[in-house]
């Protein structure tokens, strides 16, 4: 996973609530074997028309906005089912951090596991930054985990609040088998003394 | 040490670490790995150099998206196709074990693992897929996870999990004729509802789940989740012991003696603590079935579709009357002879040779009423075959039916085995939601007497009437 240490870029406003999983990457698309290349169908029914074409006002179809590091929505971003091909459509298509009054629980846990940062920030805050993002690319924002701030184009910071052990996992690029997998020594001490104290734990072994 | 209950021993017993939060590194025994939920995983740990840890524990079948006609021939849909390829060429590449689709011991993730003595008492036991919880029948831990999670599992052998709190599901009692472990589950469900177990690990118990074989246990557990439990648990006992004894994966001789031994120190202690209790008797327990497109919309098959306007909660009368709409019912209609177009017998809820024989058994000397279609897919190869060997084969197709290979097939119809909009399908699989056997298909779930019943008469029947 990438690191998230500090990201300027620019924002896309999508002023709306509830954009369920089935918007971000709809069911049809689940039936692919990557995580990769899922960026072309994220939004697919807002972002094109029935025969493919794109839908000129959606706001991804729009410059500078194709380059968009940064997403501002409404709230309860991400509700419906627990698909992981959500955050990776999203980070396909280029978003590394996502700013929402609020989120479903699961795309929320989802976004991490996935490098994506989200930010709760108040309603008014959100349409401020929206105001900001609609100025393309005289409007980056910049996002600066260190510090927990959000900056805007006039230089204004503003604070968010983020889980300790998920800013260590972002600023780290670790995902949590990264982090995990710094428990190395004490997985493999349990695996060893399990196998000696329970000699019926069978491998699975076919020739 | 305070009181335990199942749960807890096999949780304790796994974790590895407890992180500041209270999260634990739990350590998994068995990976169960099937075909659409493990690619990105495989494709995650090339990405980053990671090893599989132990392919050892690891285990992969086909079975969601593979056809259950004429296996020699190719598979038609390319996106299924493809799916099962990158499998094959996944599991070479990490060396994980794999029934291939011609294997006699391909089948449902869920039949094969217990089958196999793969799935064992006391493991904790995963798989990308909601319905992992039948494994915990074995006495085991046994629940779904998440892509990511899969590509966790993998690297480490370990998940982070918080744990859960334990409910207590008691059924007393001796079943009538005619009712079967899913009409007992579906009975829970309707009374609990599809998120009375959310948060909780369900712990059966009662003189009737021990009364039951563990097939009819594995129904009980593969239906937790329907419940929206975490995962569902019988403690093992003797029927347990017996049929593990012997299966191909599971401890031999001696070792198998000490592990019966330990197995046997896992149900809960006395004065255990459960979060909630919810009892059931036996003799309350009809044959049922579902009307809506939820698993809990549950109702005696000699009952009548209930009335949206009796009920007070606005919401939830327009969801109703959303159900009865989308599948065709009229409040207050008696649910007993609603016409059948198709009856699906299989799915890692009831495809196993005791639901087969229970099915076999209404069918036998009867055929299946003109205009229906009805088919039996065994849950896996080695079930396929013992039917045929007790000649359950003969019964099924004598009677018309069709007589397929292993797999999910028409539970979700991601093969080519989907109802086509307005059908009515008769189900022996877990979820009845809009879409689930093909768009516009609508689903009753019920037991494999049940469904032969219905097969046979045209209509949805109480089974007691042919028994
Ligand atoms: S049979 Fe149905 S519920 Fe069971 S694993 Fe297959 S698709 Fe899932």
């Amino acid at each position: 996973m990438d690191k998230f240490t500090v990201l300027t870029a620019i924002a896309a406003p999508l002023p709306e609530a509830n954009i369920d999983t089935d918007k971000i990457i709809p069911a049809r698309f689940l039936k692919t074997t990557k995580r990769s290349g899922l960026g072309v169908h994220a939004f697919d029914g807002m972002r094109y028309n029935p025969d493919g074409s794109e839908k000129p006002d959606f706001v991804l179809n729009r410059e500078p906005y194709r380059k968009a590091g940064i997403l501002i929505t409404h709230d309860n971003l991400g509700c419906g089912s627990s698909r992981e091909h959500a955050p990776w459509a999203l980070l396909d298509f280029g978003i590394r951090c996502v700013i929402a009054p609020s989120f479903a629980d699961i795309f929320f846990n989802n976004c991490f596991k996935n490098g994506i940062l989200p930010i709760r920030l108040p309603r008014e805050i959100c349409d401020a930054l929206m105001d900001d993002a609609r100025l393309g690319a005289n409007g980056r924002l910049t996002v600066d985990l260190e510090r927990q701030v959000v900056v805007r184009p006039d230089g204004e910071e503003i604070a968010f609040e983020i889980d300790p052990l998920r800013k260590h996992l972002l600023l780290e690029g670790l995902d949590d088998i990264g982090q995990t997998l710094q428990h190395e020594g004490a997985i493999s001490t349990f695996e060893a003394a399990r196998g000696q104290a329970q000699p019926w734990q069978t491998r699975i072994v076919i020739d | 040490m305070a009181a335990r209950t199942l749960f807890d021993k096999i949780w304790d017993s796994h974790v590895v670490e407890r992180l500041e939060d209270g999260t634990a590194i739990l350590y998994i025994d068995r990976h169960l790995v099937h075909e659409v939920t493990s690619p990105q995983a495989f494709e995650g740990l090339r990405i980053s150099g990671r090893r599989l840890r132990r392919p050892d524990a690891t285990i992969a079948v086909v079975d969601h998206n593979v056809p259950t006609s004429d296996r020699t021939l190719p598979i038609e849909e390319p996106e299924s196709r493809n799916q099962i390829e990158t499998l094959e060429r996944n599991v070479r590449e990490f060396g994980v074990p794999y029934f291939p689709l011609l294997s006699e011991r391909q089948g449902i993730v869920h039949v094969v693992g217990p089958e196999q003595g793969i799935s064992l008492p006391g493991m904790t036991i995963v798989c990308g897929d909601s319905h992992t919880s039948t494994h915990g029948a074995m006495g085991a831990l046994a629940f779904g996870i998440g892509t990511s999670e899969v590509e966790h599992v993998m690297a480490t052998q370990t998940l982070l999990q918080k744990p859960a709190m334990n409910m207590k599901v008691v059924v007393e009692g001796t079943l009538g004729a005619g009712v079967t472990a899913k009409d007992v589950m579906l009975a829970i469900i309707g009374t609990i509802g599809t998120a009375g177990g959310t948060g909780y690990v369900i712990e059966f118990a009662g003189s009737t789940i021990r009364g039951l074989d563990m097939a009819g246990r594995m129904t009980i557990c593969n239906m937790s989740i329907e419940a929206g439990a975490r995962a569902g648990l019988v403690a093992p006992d003797e029927t347990t012991f017996d049929y593990v004894r012997g299966r191909p994966f599971a401890p031999q001789g001696e070792a198998f003696e000490q592990a019966v031994a330990y197995w046997k120190t896992l149900a809960a202690d006395a004065g255990a603590h459960y979060d909630k209790i919810v009892e059931l008797r036996a003799e309350d327990i009809p044959p049922v079935l579902t009307w809506g497109t939820s698993p809990e919309t549950v109702i005696p098959v000699s009952g009548t579709v209930p009335d949206p306007s009796a009920e007070s909660d606005e919401a939830k009368r327009a969801q109703m009357q959303r159900m009865l709409d989308y599948m065709g019912l009229e409040a207050g209609q008696k649910i007993a002879g609603v016409p059948v177009d198709v009856v699906f017998i299989g799915s890692c809820t009831n495809s196993r040779i005791e639901d087969l024989r229970s099915a076999a058994g209404i069918v036998a000397g009867r055929h299946v009423a003109p205009g229906v279609r009805a088919m039996v897919v065994p849950g896996s190869g080695i079930v396929k075959a013992q039917a045929e060997h007790e000649g359950l084969d003969r019964v099924f197709l004598d009677a018309g039916f069709e007589w397929r290979e292993a797999g999910c097939s028409m539970c979700l119809g991601m093969n080519p085995d989907r109802l086509t909009p307005g059908q009515r399908c008769a189900s022996t699989s877990n979820r009845n939601f809009e879409g689930r056997q093909g768009p516009g298909g609508r689903t009753h779930l019920l037991s494999p007497a049940m469904a032969a019943a219905a097969a046979v008469t045209g209509h949805l029947t109480d089974v007691r009437e042919l028994i």
